[in-house]
């Protein structure tokens, strides 16, 4: 049982019209491990991630999560997405909830916790992510590292198996990006079990059991971060990396 | 003055049929407006059809045939023994809903495609992530045009009159009838519409200023 990864992706296709966004990927998360997923844009990483919860339906191939095949649209998709936490590039919080109420509203509603419970967790959550002194504002009157801290907090209230990152940081002003970095390497360190597409280097290094760098669709290097960084085998890591560490 | 007070009693009851008639269809007409919009953006091809046609074939109908409708040709079918209030309801319910349910699916484009995605991704269903996400955002959106119809809703009512419901668009002929000054009579009626469109227009403005405050 513990020895079924969480994420599996096996032979996975995907085109977006004429564009071949992904090619023949093959892909296993371990309990426990953190993944940071690289590459130039557009080279399909942020479409990888939406594809473990069927955000993006896929043309071809296998993925499985918690050793479960990924259902059809429905119930039993809405059920196994309840499971699967995911932080957005532009946030999403509900524009219309409290920050207290947009943590509570999926246990309330897909969980059937009763209001105090939820109310509780969501609190205990926002003090984790260090804004519980701001749970009874709106999203829109809080700073971009605030709102993208609220969106893990409302993640993390379902208790989900993995929790899926999309570049989370690349929407924020520089100043930030750190205390939203802080929170997931926090997340890390207590073994949460988390995919992160991202351009933040450092995190990779802090954080990171693996690095995995896509190119044009394909998975080109899969390595342990200082095998990466230090000794990139393939031409196109290079000149990633000599792109963006030489600046 | 002397028209309006000789004839308090007419007004009185005219208006509160009136009013009758305007609360149950405005509730009536929000509500069957909004399940029909989740029918036009959802993903079942038959439900998105049954809008579509119920839409057209509503919004592009005169009130007044509507209303004839269910006066005469209704109870020929049948089917059950309903008052003419009642009648008259669901007649001003059916026509009106197809406008709300245009309004609120101009709504729904509004809100942005994330938090739909945001939804999804914390295990809503189709249905939790539009009653519980998307609906709550896109009436937000549109509560002046929402408010537009509920206006035009309560001058609708006064075709009602001429299904022997009793209401204010009926007084000036149990004004004649009494041999009272028509014409004055009638400004009356109108001063009383115009009151009567205070409230929803402050009822408006105060959801308009509260809901600005969440984006």
């Amino acid at each position: 049982m513990t020895d079924t990864p969480m994420i599996r992706m096996a032979a996975v296709d995907k085109h977006f019209g004429e564009l071949h966004v992904l090619k023949d990927i093959n892909l296993e998360v371990e309990r426990g491990q953190v993944v940071v997923v690289l590459g130039p844009s557009g080279s399909g990483k942020s479409t990888l991630c939406r594809t473990i919860n069927r955000l993006e339906p896929v043309d071809s191939g296998t993925i499985e999560v918690d050793g479960r095949a990924l259902p059809a649209e429905g119930k039993a998709l809405a059920g196994l997405r309840a499971d699967v936490g995911m932080v957005f590039q532009s946030f999403n919080l509900f524009a219309h909830k409290t920050v207290v109420e947009n943590v509570m509203l999926a246990p309330l509603k897909v969980r059937r916790q009763d209001k105090a419970a939820a109310e509780k967790n969501a609190v205990r959550l926002l003090e984790r992510v260090g804004i519980a002194n701001q749970k009874d504002k709106y999203p829109a009157q809080l700073s971009g590292g605030q709102q993208q801290r609220v969106a893990i907090a409302r993640a993390l209230a379902m208790d989900p198996k993995v929790m899926l990152f999309d570049e989370p940081t690349s929407a924020l002003d520089p100043e930030m990006v750190q205390e939203v970095l802080d929170v997931m390497t926090g997340l890390a360190k207590d073994g949460m079990t988390m995919l992160v597409v991202t351009h933040e280097m450092g995190f990779a290094r802090r954080a990171a059991h693996r690095v995995v760098f896509m190119a044009d669709g394909e998975i080109v290097e899969d390595s342990t971060p200082d095998d990466f960084f230090t000794n990139p085998s393939s031409d196109r890591a290079k000149d990633f990396l000599g792109k963006i560490l030489t600046h | 003055m002397n028209v309006l007070l000789d004839n308090i009693d007419l007004y009185a009851r005219g208006f509160l049929g009136t009013i009758e008639l305007f609360v149950v269809s405005a509730i009536g007409s929000l509500i069957l407006g909004a399940l029909l919009a989740a029918m036009r953006v959802s993903p079942v091809p038959i439900l998105r059809a049954f809008g579509t046609v119920y839409v057209n074939i509503l919004r592009n109908t005169p009130l007044t045939l509507v209303i004839f409708f269910f006066a005469f040709a209704y109870p020929r079918l049948e089917i059950a023994d309903l008052s003419y209030f009642t009648r008259a309801c669901i007649g001003l319910i059916l026509y009106t809903a197809a406008f709300v349910c245009e309004v609120i699916r101009s709504g729904v484009n509004t809100v942005p495609v994330g938090q739909a995605e945001a939804s999804r991704a914390l295990g809503f269903t189709f249905t939790q992530t539009l009653s519980q996400v998307v609906l709550p955002q896109a009436v937000r959106n549109v509560v002046p045009p929402l408010a537009n119809i509920q206006i035009a809703l309560l001058k609708n009512t006064t075709i009602a009159a001429g299904f022997s419901v009793t209401e204010a668009g009926g007084i000036y002929q149990a004004l004649s009838e009494r041999g009272a000054n028509v014409f004055v009579g009638l400004l009356w009626v109108a001063v009383g519409f115009l009151i009567l469109v205070v409230p929803l227009t402050l009822l408006q403005r105060n959801l308009d200023r509260r809901w600005s405050t969440a984006r």
